[in-house]
């Protein structure tokens, strides 16, 4: 049974088309990275995934509705929409004991054992965490809970650089196994590259591109070109090109890597380079964001 | 390259979900959570009953005197003046209550939205019903019960001040003889549940206006009505609508008990006034249950739209 299942999913504010009936199909046991420019659609997705919103068309969450059974369905499914959210009234020892007492998958003393990692105190108040510990806590409960599938809505944002390394960490050796199913949004596109197994690209309220990680790593490749080389590869039909210190770079989809190899040395292209390839042409194309 | 699909191809297949949940109890626990967030709804009438007895101890020296002026006036009089201090405390905490409860629904579905908590709660499995009756539930039954509890005690310290300040001139005995403190204590407890009922529409459209606007509740809960009320005055010249809000406001107290009207000027106790329960003409009051239906209404229509409501 696939984890997500969407079929012209569809959400209009308005006159504004959120999401234009995109078709969604997200297994069991992966993880997907969703990236696009903001109102691309990925939050007006992710509320409809979650039961926040209403929406047209057709969404199957773990085999429910999601607008109808969101109570149902938070069994099973954890998110954490950015750091700040958790009520900075309430105590840290207040969190764990309203989640215990609400949840029926959460274990306790898991969470403390999380918690026990850092350097949270039971008797703070949330306002008086600093925004990484916030997002410690807010992992330490979520992780603590035996779910299906999370949905994490830019997770690390306005996070140092220390907790948001240790923030995936976390996630990938504590959390993740074959049986969940992680969805991720982030504008810090660099940071999931390796936690990813599946990416999507979302404009406009379309998507964009739809790839593993496999199928990424097999399609796209990016050469380093010395200017003598450049009207050669130019001639392969690059993608993308851009420039640095002197040289070009080219990217290719689904190019032969026999003849790029001739040209200089390939590598696999950065998420975020894919992204302003893919992108940069189509909000041109598509004019306002 | 690819770390997560490695560590996914390590991990065992087969970590099903453990299948026995815990034992969940999501409204209490909702219940529990406003009172963690709401301190004012026992601070704020311990505050008031700090205040009255303190009021009450500064004026403590003079009960000798006071009390045998009392004594000196006929039977209905005098009970009132030994009455009074323990009926304005109980009315400074209920109204304080009040209040209370006015400021606690208004913000109740806003402030969720306002600090975009409201994304953590719908993270759990608690249902937007259960999130919206927890609340409800705050000024229909937690605040009578704080209301009650917190009055009790500050009569019950106010009748053993007064027995101690009135020891020495011998008249102690007269509060204890005098004050009918237990029927005072059961007016309230059935006066308390009366109006919670009668109430009931008033929380029910604070916490729908609560969930509904964006800012400004409290005009967007009481403009309308005095907008209605002012077309009326303007269209009719008539004040209906304005007395029937009052009445609905106010009068949740007394609609349960056979009420004897005294002349404005004459001071009788209220044991006087309330003189009995009457618990069959309050529920055949047909403004009971229209309030009833209308509150139910209105909560349905939070509910829904809770339901819909993200951050601001």
């Amino acid at each position: 049974m696939p984890c997500i299942e969407a079929r012209g999913l569809r959400k209009t504010y308005g006159p504004t088309v959120a999401l234009e009936g995109i078709n969604l199909r997200v297994d069991e046991g992966r993880i997907l990275g969703l990236i696009g420019p903001n109102g691309a659609g990925k939050s007006t997705a992710l509320n409809a995934i979650l039961g926040l919103t209403p929406y047209e068309g057709e969404l199957r969450v773990l085999g429910r509705n999601p607008w109808d059974e969101r109570d149902q369905l938070m069994r099973d499914v954890c998110f954490i929409a950015d750091v700040a959210v958790l009520p900075r009234w309430m105590r840290v020892s207040q969190a764990l004991d309203y989640v215990a007492g609400v949840h029926p998958r959460f274990d306790r003393a898991k969470a403390e054992s999380f918690l026990g990692r850092t350097e949270i105190k039971r008797t703070s108040k949330i306002r008086q965490l600093s925004k990484g510990m916030v997002a410690q806590l807010h992992l330490a409960l979520v992780m603590a809970i035996d779910a299906r599938l999370l949905v994490l809505d830019e997770p690390t944002l306005g996070l140092d650089i220390l907790y948001r390394k240790q923030f995936y960490d976390s996630l990938l050796n504590d959390y993740f196994d074959h049986s969940r199913t992680i969805i991720v949004t982030t504008h810090q596109v660099e940071e999931i590259q390796n936690v990813i197994t599946d990416l999507m690209f979302i404009n406009h309220g379309r998507i964009v591109l739809e790839c593993s990680m496999e199928q990424f790593e097999a399609r796209y490749a990016e050469v380093m070109v010395s200017p003598d080389h450049l009207a050669a590869a130019q001639a392969l039909g690059p993608i993308h090109t851009r420039q640095l210190f002197g040289r070009s770079i080219l990217l290719f989809d689904k190019a032969d890597r026999g003849q790029l190899a001739a040209l200089g040395d390939i590598r696999t292209p950065s998420i975020a380079d894919l992204f302003v390839a893919v992108m940069g042409g189509n909000s041109e194309a598509g004019g306002n964001k | 390259m690819n770390g997560a699909s490695e560590i996914a191809a390590e991990s065992p297949m087969n970590s099903n979900p453990t299948e026995n949940p815990n034992p969940v109890r999501p409204f209490y626990w909702s219940v529990r959570r406003e009172l963690w967030e709401n301190r004012s709804i026992y601070m704020a009438p311990i505050v008031a009953a700090v205040v009255v007895l303190f009021g009450f101890g500064m004026t403590a020296f003079n009960l000798p005197q006071l009390r045998r002026n009392a004594l000196a006036l006929e039977p209905a009089r005098m009970r009132a003046a030994i009455e009074l201090p323990y009926d304005a405390a109980a009315m400074m905490i209920m109204f304080t209550v009040f209040i209370v409860a006015i400021f606690y629904c208004l913000d109740a579905l806003h402030g969720e939205r306002r600090d975009r908590s409201i994304l953590f709660w719908k993270s759990l499995p608690v249902s937007d019903l259960t999130s919206v009756l927890s609340k409800a539930f705050v000024p229909l039954a937690i605040l009578p019960v704080v209301t009650f509890v917190v009055v009790f005690a500050t009569q019950l310290l106010m009748l053993v001040l007064s027995t101690l300040v009135l020891l020495p001139s011998g008249l102690a005995g007269t509060t204890w003889q005098l004050l009918p403190w237990p029927r005072l204590l059961s007016i309230l407890l059935y006066g308390l549940v009366t109006s919670a009922l009668w109430e009931a529409p008033v929380y029910a459209w604070l916490l729908l206006v609560s969930s509904w606007a964006r800012r400004a509740t409290f005009l967007w809960a009481v403009l309308p009505w005095l907008a209605i009320g002012a077309i009326e005055k303007l269209a009719f010249d008539t004040t209906h609508f304005i007395r029937m809000l009052v009445h609905r406001l106010t009068g949740g107290f007394n609609v349960g008990f056979v009420v004897v009207e005294y002349p404005k000027e004459t001071h009788v106790p209220v044991v006087d006034r309330l003189t009995q329960f009457d618990p069959v003409k309050f529920l055949s009051n047909p403004g009971l249950w229209i309030g009833l239906v209308i509150a139910a209404a209105f909560l349905i229509a939070t509910v829904r739209l809770r339901r819909s409501r993200g951050p601001l």
